[in-house]
């Protein structure tokens, strides 16, 4: 049976019916047409459907909608804009990471969250913090130059 | 203002007569052979065929004198796009950031074979390039007339033609044809796909004059990546969509024989589509047709279970009977010199089945309406895909559009044409646009595999520990079982598992470089699929197709060689290599790393960690990579950190060195990984890795610290490619690393924790 919910989601609320055990991503997808957080696993295994909630990273697919009550739901488009990037945003530009860029969500949220409450972090943990999310490409290389970079310009 | 009107109707009776037809301000008089060339050359308001032959296929320049390229090839993820833009730039000189390239739609582009063999500015770029020439050297002499200034005294700067003693004559590429068509026949080799060619008249310029070619330009399409502006193929939607998803079987091979309807009954628009052994489900919501699959109560036909144990699949590859056998490369008499030989050096390797394993699994939308066909997929090959689902659907080619948007990743044939065929039958059967995405554990466990194999290297020595002959066979299956792409319903999933016969090709490869020995044959042999139909253990194109198990063989045996007669591996290398290209790169790779010379194994280290350092080198299609890995081993552990590379790197002219440093780096991290971690696994009944936790790959705690690229470039030189040559010697390259910090030869990829520390003890 579907029921209605009510979602917080970048500041404004929308309401969706859907499945209680319907997780967050395909509303966020589906219903509110919020492409950023992507569909790479179901498993909780990989950070393409990252988005935060209440602040911390949480992986949408493996979150049922009853799950998310009143909490605030923010997704990469609710991170920044172009006028007003992330400093993860900037860095990721400057140092051009992408290869195909369906996994630069998680990395952005999950940096995002982490820079936020680390200053000045250490190479390794800043690894430390990004351990679990993947990426195909092998970006790897340029994903911790942008996290360094973002991280100086949150000094 | 200088401009043409009705140009279309311009006759050579209106140009005999003075006619109406043309306004020329500049009121010069014209030749008439010049007024016809014009003519031929000119533009036409309707589009001329979208056929090779046509300039207009390639180039357009718009009303407001920005530049549109109608690109058969497309990016997966490196920025080809700018690398074409910028070739295409230079060639017309127009600014670069008035050029736009449109990739991979087949209802803009012509078939030029989709990304493959990292051939998008070896053979794409090339055809891009004749073809801006082109469409310069018709413009240009567009201008001569309509200022009257002959050609050669004429410059083009930013689109703009003047006369080189007067720059008041000139004219903008704009105001003689923006917004209209070229009308220009290309002399066509009437190929399609990778070898498709067509040159005008026009010679390329000179790499001298190349302005905007070899700039470290910036992709444009980041920024809309990270601010979520941009589109996926798994976020196209269109009006009146269903979603769906689809079943595949616990054994391989088996096919429904009941499917229960009413199982699913309470989910809201589902549907069943099933077809022989083709079925899938429906339903208006992504999270329905998801739950429809899983609900869906299926009963399967019992089929034997047709795999091998894992643990048998070398020794099933060695039993196997040999489908194809070729030697690719023999001089001298190898059997003689083995035979006359003082020493004979042998080894034998074994690379695993692997996966794409794309980040996400493969999506496709697929709508058809009024007798039209379109689908949007991730594919690499969109036009081949096109005659995919006119097959599959019995539709004429001419009524389906593919076009490409970037997908989930991909890496060769992944799980993309599979899932647009799947999408194209779904659609036809319920009448519905229908957009499909597979579940993780299709991605994985159902994507065409690359090939497992075995590789047998021996090389005879004489007294003195010169080499005399050496020998390098593969066996392994396929790596075309099933196509490079889907353009035949017998190479997808949707064809094979609705019953059209199958016809499993054949193809491997020998190692690419230049080792002169007086005595030395390559070849393969390639053996039978162990299921002929809807396999998940098919095997087709992986990024580098059997590049990496192949030089991972050879590149280890050179180096066990080596060691056999007490040389360093590179000293050892270039005593031998014959092609001054390839001993640059080792030399380049060597003097960035500062590399040590002395044999390996090195014999100074104690303990439990231990460090080591390896080298090895390849050919590819003209390029050139040697890679330089230095390892950390943890004997007690057995994990090993490929701690940092170095590349030199050399595809002729270069593009662009941002996009090809970036390039490398994705190849040796997805080389790293591939080498450390990744292997399918399976039982008799079915592939068992489906996802991240069966299918590992390199995490970021294990990534390079290091990845230093030394770009050697040949202006002189036409480019080749750079997506796939560094994957190349990676494997190789870490292997040897490992035996000179332990002095053991590990022979089988996957390196992982518990077979390194196994090997070690
Ligand atoms: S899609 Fe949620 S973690 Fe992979
Ligand atoms: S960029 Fe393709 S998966 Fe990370």
């Amino acid at each position: 049976m579907t029921q209605k919910f009510t979602l917080n989601v970048n500041g404004t609320s929308h309401t969706v019916d859907a499945d209680p055990d319907m997780p967050l991503l395909y509303a966020l997808r589906d219903d509110l047409g919020l492409n950023n957080p992507h569909f790479g696993c179901g498993l909780a295994q990989c950070g393409a459907c990252i988005v935060h909630i209440d602040g911390q990273p949480a992986r949408s697919c493996v979150t049922p909608l009853s799950a998310v009550g009143n909490a605030k739901v923010v997704t990469l488009a609710g991170l920044g804009t172009p006028e007003k990037p992330h400093p993860i945003q900037t860095a990721y530009v400057e140092e051009q990471v992408p290869q195909c860029g369906y996994c630069i969500n998680g990395w952005l949220m999950t940096t995002a969250a982490f820079l936020r409450d680390k200053k000045n972090p250490s190479e390794a943990e800043i690894k430390d913090a990004l351990s679990g999310l993947k990426c195909r490409c092998g970006t790897h290389v340029s994903i911790l130059k942008a996290v360094k970079r973002a991280a100086t310009m949150m000094g | 203002m200088t401009k043409f009107e009705s140009t279309s109707s311009l006759s050579r009776r209106s140009v005999l007569l003075g006619g109406g037809a043309l306004v020329v301000s500049v009121g010069a008089a014209m030749t008439l052979d010049t007024m016809m060339s014009m003519q031929a050359a000119y533009a036409q308001g309707a589009k001329p065929p979208l056929t090779p032959d046509q300039l207009s296929s390639y180039i357009a320049v718009n009303a407001d004198g920005t530049v549109a390229a109608y690109f058969g090839k497309m990016d997966m993820g490196h920025g080809l796009h700018v690398a074409i833009a910028q070739i295409v730039a230079d060639e017309l000189d127009v600014p670069f950031k008035a050029v736009k390239v449109y990739m991979g739609d087949t209802g803009t582009s012509v078939n030029q074979g989709g990304a493959s063999g990292s051939t998008g500015i070896q053979l794409g770029g090339k055809q891009m390039r004749m073809a801006s020439a082109e469409a310069r050297r018709v413009l240009v002499e567009m201008a001569a007339g309509l200022l009257s200034v002959p050609a050669d005294k004429l410059a083009v700067n930013d689109g703009v033609v003047s006369a080189t003693d007067d720059k008041a004559k000139r004219i903008s590429y704009a105001e003689m044809i923006g917004g209209k068509y070229f009308n220009v026949q290309l002399d066509w080799n009437k190929q399609y796909g990778n070898t498709l060619y067509a040159p005008g008249k026009a010679q390329p310029k000179n790499p001298k004059d190349h302005k905007v070619v070899g700039q470290p330009i910036k992709r444009e399409d980041v920024a809309p990546k990270v601010f979520c502006q941009g589109d996926f193929c798994t976020d196209i939607k269109v009006p009146g969509m269903v979603h769906g998803r689809m079943i595949r079987p616990a054994v391989a091979g088996s096919v429904p024989v009941k499917v229960d309807e009413a199982s699913i009954k309470d989910i809201a628009g589902a549907k069943v589509v099933w077809d022989k052994g083709f079925l899938g489900v429906v339903a208006n919501k992504e999270w329905d047709a998801i739950k429809a699959a899983e609900k869906l109560k299926v009963e399967w036909s019992q089929v034997d279970a047709p795999f091998p144990e894992q643990a048998q699949l070398y020794d099933h590859i060695r039993k196997a009977p040999v489908r194809k056998r070729e030697v690719e490369k023999q001089n001298g008499d190898v059997d003689a010199a083995f035979a006359s030989a003082a020493k004979v050096i042998e080894a034998e390797y074994e690379w695993p089945f692997q996966s794409h394993a794309s980040m996400g699994p493969a999506c496709a939308l697929v709508e058809i309406k009024d007798g039209n066909v379109t689908c949007w997929s991730g594919t690499q090959k969109s036009h081949f895909v096109q005659l995919g689902l006119a097959a599959t659907l019995g539709v004429p080619v001419e009524k389906v559009r593919v076009i490409h948007k970037t997908g989930p990743g991909s890496y060769g044939r992944n799980d993309a044409d599979d899932c647009a065929s799947d999408a194209a039958v779904l659609a036809k059967a319920v009448g519905k646009p229908v957009r499909l995405q597979y579940m993780r554990d299709q991605g994985t466990g159902w994507d065409p595999k690359g090939p497992a194999s075995i590789h047998k290297a021996r090389a005879a020595l004489d007294a003195s520990g010169k080499v005399i002959a050496y020998e390098f066979f593969s066996k392994g299956f396929s790596r075309v079982d099933v196509d490079t792409n889907g353009s035949k319903p017998q190479d997808t999933l949707a064809g094979q598992t609705q019953g059209v016969a199958l016809k499993s090709g054949d193809g491997f490869g020998i190692p690419a470089e230049s080792y002169a020995f007086d005595n030395k044959r390559a070849g393969w042999e390639t053996i039978p699929p162990l299921l002929d139909r809807s396999s998940p253990l098919r095997s087709s194109h992986l990024r580098d197709p059997v590049g990496p198990q192949i030089h991972f063989a050879s590149e280890s045996f050179i180096d066990e060689v080596a060691a056999a007669v007490n040389a360093d591996p590179i000293e050892f290398r270039l005593r031998h290599i014959k092609e001054a290209r390839d001993v640059a790169v080792i030399k380049a790779a060597a003097e960035k790393a500062k590399w040590d010379t002395r044999p390996s194994p090195r014999k100074d280290q104690t303990g439990s960690k231990v460090s080591g350092r390896g080298i090895a080198y390849s050919q590819r299609n003209g390029t050139r990579v040697a890679v330089i890995a230095e390892v950390d081993i943890d004997r007690s552990t057995g994990k090993i950190f490929a701690r940092k590379f170095t590349v030199a790197h050399d595809c002729g002219q270069l593009i662009n060195p941002d996009g090809l440093v970036k390039c490398v780096e994705g190849n040796i991290v997805q080389g790293v990984s591939r080498t450390l971690w990744e292997e399918v696994t399976f039982d008799k009944k079915a592939v068992t890795s489906v996802d991240w936790i069966s299918y590992p790959i390199l995490d970021i705690t294990e990534t390079p610290g290091q990845v230093d690229v030394v770009i050697i470039n040949h202006p002189e030189i036409a480019p080749s490619g750079a997506g796939e040559p560094s994957i190349r010697p990676v494997a190789a390259a870490i292997a040897n690393a490992i035996f000179d910090a332990t002095g053991v030869r590990i022979r089988r990829v996957p390196f992982s924790p518990e077979r390194v520390k196994a090997a070690l003890s």
